[in-house]
């Protein structure tokens, strides 16, 4: 099953004079983890802005399940099933953990002021589902966000499990297609290695195709089917793990670091 | 054996004075200077501010209380009492001497020993504040020229300071001429200031003793005429309890026979005949205030603290039930109190209701939102009009004969009011859409001066000849009929308890709207756009949808406001709606405290009930005039010090105190540092 479910073609964005993307073109296939790396300032996470209709391209075009996404707004990018996490992690701060994760279904779910005004069966009904699946969401992440967490604001949360509420936030949406900009910056090897089961599992068990965005080589190289290097806004090499860090030009664009040696 | 007593009395006599000798001297290095000097200048400062602005003379007229019996002595030299002038100055140096003497006590630091440093500082910034005003006597003086024909003293500068003039001279100097002034202002100041900061060295029971004497004081004699009313309202009834079956015929206060209450005699013995209490009214609710305190403090302790813990322990939900348990209790006293107060207190009331209405309005749109809308107002102006055209027979000429007249010969339909008010709300939310949709993708400083704009916009189409065949232009509409509830009654301003009912319903819609969609889906999306809406956009909140329902919203309960407004007023005119009105609204949201529905009940009590609204009087007629002022004044202080409000929403005050709140969670345990995997996991919440 290769379906294509996101197909980015000749996508080019400049600010400025500044070409942050030149000329774009990859794909995602369904079911896929594809990893994204590159040099500080490649243009990745602008890549990311652009897929969730944050940053409009200058020309190219991104089709999602075959259609088009040029011109959405962010919210129906994400209406659409795509989903994603900020690297400067920008939770809801002031609002509890829970409310950040049932907020994020608002687009899925549809009662509307009469509703909560008279307090009607269908309200409570959405009501209680929107917590369910809050719930199970943060779940998904054992007994970190759970419990007496839930009442508690998300700025107390720790550096680790503010981007864990991150994740949960974006899976919440019920995307198809979930894109994590550097998920473990700042955690610790363990922390770090446990996510990365985790990504596994938003695959097999919640049925996330995923884009993940990572500086971190070994989590790259645990889950990712394939790794996309870019370095000012091209790409420099595509395919699997082992292609691409030994391809002469990434090991050049990281500044003739050899990969390996990043442990 | 004397001789060496005597010689070791005398050493220890001179030691004791050289400690002596050394604490005074240590007392004056304990001294903070440049807080003195700092404190003292403000001081100086406030109070030739509040002379030249005319408060001091202006509110001089209101005796407020009698040291001498008022009744024997007319007109005693010396002054008989203090007076609302008076005590906008005195307060200020027993504010600033209790704030000269402030210290922040940082977690972990030992607090200082207060003591008579305290004093001794209170004294000096008072002494140098109340230089300020013997400056201002001597420059009056040197100003002052009396004529020699009349022997009426001019004054020079009086041309660009109104108040620089003879009434204030006497006021400042008791009469006495500038030299007494010289030293008696510095005096009184620093007594005054060292009172203040005395504060700093009661103990707590005491200090709560004496602050409760002198704010009940202040409050029976400042609020005489509210006491008063209630007093002889409730005393009335004890005395003649058949009154009660006439309470929901008219208002009784309305040419009803004056019963003897049976508080009179606690009046005559409060208040002076002129006014103002009595030296024996002050001296039993000093007492009794302090008694009360005292016996509280002693009773509760360290109850109300444990208690207050408690209850934040509780589980969220269980909180929200006892704290709306709460408001129905405090509603429902509420709604009796119109029983036994005259309508004069009752137009007041009324008149809180309204602005209650609009405050709640708002609070949605900027409080829950964060939409700073400065042109609400003109949704207030759509539903008083909207009433105004239907209900009254006074209506332009130009509108066609299908557009409804609801009034009959000269006297409201039944039900007429409720007809109009479907129509109400539809044009508030069309002219909310209208509005709100090309300037609802702005954000921030852009969509306020846009909506203040278009506040303006829709005051002016009233205002306009071109429409004036509609709304009648600069002379409004009138003869708005009252809405008539038919067997209920009619609710017209010449009843204003009946105002106030209909308020009251309206008011408890308002917040059972704004409390309903709080805790919806609706209300996490406003509060996620008013924390990041990029982040909020991205997370498939449509803000532009919600942010317009929003402002719809605020617009319709702003126009119900603008319906109970034309039936109560009888006559609406393009002044009623000025872009005060929104300031207004939206000072009481931000004093009371945003996105707080008790925040904007106890803000509305306080500006609209007490200062007064923007053309409505308060409880302190006398402040009228400087009502704005004050309204600035407290604006600013509150912005510099207490930004979350008088009753702050939780939520907001995290936003505004950020820091300091993760500093307690932190001390209490409650931050999750980062985690070194399941073992911290499993760990079950801190006791
Ligand atoms: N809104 C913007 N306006 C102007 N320039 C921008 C904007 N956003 C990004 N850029 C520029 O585009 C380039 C790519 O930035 P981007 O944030 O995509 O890099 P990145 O690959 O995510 O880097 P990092 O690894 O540091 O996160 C940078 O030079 C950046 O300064
Ligand atoms: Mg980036």
């Amino acid at each position: 099953m290769s379906e294509r479910i996101l197909d980015i073609q000749n996508l080019s964005v400049t600010f400025g004079g500044l070409h942050a993307l030149k000329d774009l073109n990859f794909h995602v296939d369904e079911g896929e983890i594809v990893g994204v790396i590159g040099p500080n300032g490649a243009g990745k996470t602008t890549f990311f802005n652009m897929i969730s209709g944050m940053v409009t391209p200058t020309s190219g075009d991104i089709l999602f399940e075959g259609e088009s996404l040029i011109g959405l707004d962010p919210n129906q990018v994400t209406q659409r099933g795509i989903s994603r996490t900020f690297q400067n992690v920008r939770l809801f701060a002031n609002m509890t953990i829970l409310e950040n994760v049932m907020v994020s279904q608002h687009c899925r779910t549809k009662q509307g002021v009469w509703g909560a005004l008279f307090n009607t069966p269908a309200f409570k009904k959405e009501e209680a589902e929107i917590r369910a699946h809050a719930e199970k969401v943060l779940g998904f992440f054992g007994t970190r966000l759970i419990g007496y967490r839930l009442e508690q604001p998300a700025s107390v949360l720790s550096y680790a499990n503010r981007r864990r509420l991150e994740i949960a936030r974006a899976m919440a949406t019920s995307p198809r297609l979930l894109l994590l900009d550097e998920p473990v910056a700042g955690m610790n090897p363990k922390e770090s290695a446990e996510l990365t089961g985790l990504i596994g599992k938003l695959r097999s068990e919640w049925g996330f195709t995923i884009v993940m965005i990572e500086h971190d080589m070994n989590v790259v190289r645990d889950v990712s089917d394939r790794v996309v290097c870019l370095d000012h806004g091209e790409t420099l090499a595509q395919g699997s793990f082992d292609e691409v860090s030994n391809d002469p030009e990434v090991i050049e664009a990281y500044l003739g670091r050899p990969l390996e040696k990043q442990k | 054996m004397s001789d060496i007593n005597a010689n070791v009395l005398a050493t220890e006599a001179a030691e004791t004075i050289e400690d002596l000798a050394e604490s005074a001297s240590g007392l004056f290095n304990d001294v903070d200077r440049d807080r003195v000097v700092r404190y003292g200048s403000y001081l100086a400062m406030a109070l030739v501010f509040v002379s030249l602005v005319g408060m001091a003379v202006g509110l001089d007229g209101r005796q407020i209380l009698f040291w001498i019996n008022p009744d024997v002595y007319v007109n005693h030299p010396d002054g008989q009492g203090l007076s609302l002038g008076d005590v906008a100055l005195w307060m200020w140096p027993l504010l600033l001497g209790w704030a000269a003497t402030n210290e922040v006590v940082l977690e972990g630091m030992q607090a200082r020993v207060r003591g008579v440093s305290d004093l001794v500082t209170g004294f000096l910034v008072g002494a140098l504040g109340g230089l300020g005003i013997s400056f201002l006597t001597f420059l009056m003086s040197v100003d002052r020229e009396i004529n020699p024909e009349n022997g009426v003293p001019a004054y020079g500068a009086r041309d660009p300071l109104v108040n620089w003039n003879e009434q204030l001279y006497i006021m400042l100097t008791f009469n006495r001429g500038w030299t007494f002034a010289l030293w008696a202002w510095p005096l009184l100041a620093g007594l005054l200031a060292m009172v203040g900061a005395s504060f700093r060295v009661m103990s707590d029971p005491i200090r709560k003793a004496i602050t409760a004497a002198l704010i009940s004081v202040l409050s029976v004699s400042v609020f005489q005429f509210l006491v008063d009313d209630l007093l002889e309202g409730v005393g009335e009834t004890i005395a003649d309890p058949g009154r009660i079956s006439n309470f929901f015929e008219s208002d009784p206060s309305l040419g009803r026979p004056r019963v003897d209450s049976a508080f009179d005699p606690l009046i005559d013995f409060l208040y002076a005949k002129t006014g103002g209490l009595r030296l024996e009214g002050v001296i039993l609710v000093a007492v009794v205030a302090a008694a009360l305190s005292l016996v509280a403090s002693y009773l509760v302790r360290g109850r109300v603290k444990q208690a207050r813990q408690a209850y934040f322990d509780r589980p969220l939900a269980e909180r929200t039930r006892s704290s709306a348990l709460l408001m129905v209790g405090v509603a429902l006293a509420l709604l009796i109190v119109p029983f036994f107060t005259g309508s004069i207190i009752n137009e007041l009331l009324a008149n809180v209701g309204i602005f209650l209405l609009l405050a709640l309005g708002l609070n949605i749109v900027v409080g829950l939102a964060g939409i700073l809308d400065l042109g609400y107002v003109a949704f207030f102006a759509v539903g008083g009009y909207t009433t105004a055209v239907l209900t009254s027979a006074g209506r332009g000429e130009s509108w066609p004969s299908w557009v409804p007249l609801l009034v009959d010969e000269g006297e409201p339909v039944v039900g007429g009011w409720l007809i109009a008010l479907v129509l109400v709300m539809v044009f508030a939310g069309l002219t909310g859409l209208l509005i709100g949709a090309p300037v609802i993708r702005m954000r921030g400083d852009y969509l306020a001066i846009v909506t203040l704009g278009f506040g303006e916009i829709i005051r002016l189409l009233f205002l306009s000849d071109w429409l004036k065949g509609y709304f009648g232009g600069a002379q409004g509409i009138t003869n708005i009929e009252g809405a008539d509830f038919g067997p209920i009654g009619t609710v017209t301003g010449v009843e204003p308890r009946s105002v106030f009912y209909l308020v009251a319903v309206f008011a408890a819609i308002a917040i059972y709207v704004s409390w309903r969609l709080e805790r919806s889906r609706l209300g996490r999306a406003w509060m996620a756009i008013r924390e990041d809406e990029s982040v909020a956009e991205a997370m498939g909140i449509n803000t532009v949808n919600m942010k317009l329902m929003a402002f719809v919203v605020g617009a319709v309960l702003a126009s119900f406001a603008g319906a109970i407004f034309s039936a109560k007023v009888g006559s609406i005119f393009p002044t009623s709606f000025l872009i005060l009105v929104s300031i207004i609204i939206l000072v009481v949201v931000i004093v009371g405290g945003m996105g707080n529905i008790m925040g904007v009940i106890a803000g509305s009590l306080v500006l609209i009930g007490v200062l007064g609204g923007p053309k409505q009087p308060g409880l302190l007629q006398e402040f009228s005039e400087y009502k704005l002022l004050i309204y600035g004044v407290l604006l600013v202080w509150m912005m510099l010090q207490r930004p979350e409000g008088l009753v702050p929403n939780v939520r907001r005050s995290r936003e505004l105190h950020q820091e300091e709140f993760l500093q307690d969670a932190w001390l209490k345990g409650e931050v999750d540092t980062d985690d070194e995997g399941d073992d911290v996991a499993t760990e079950v919440a801190p006791a």
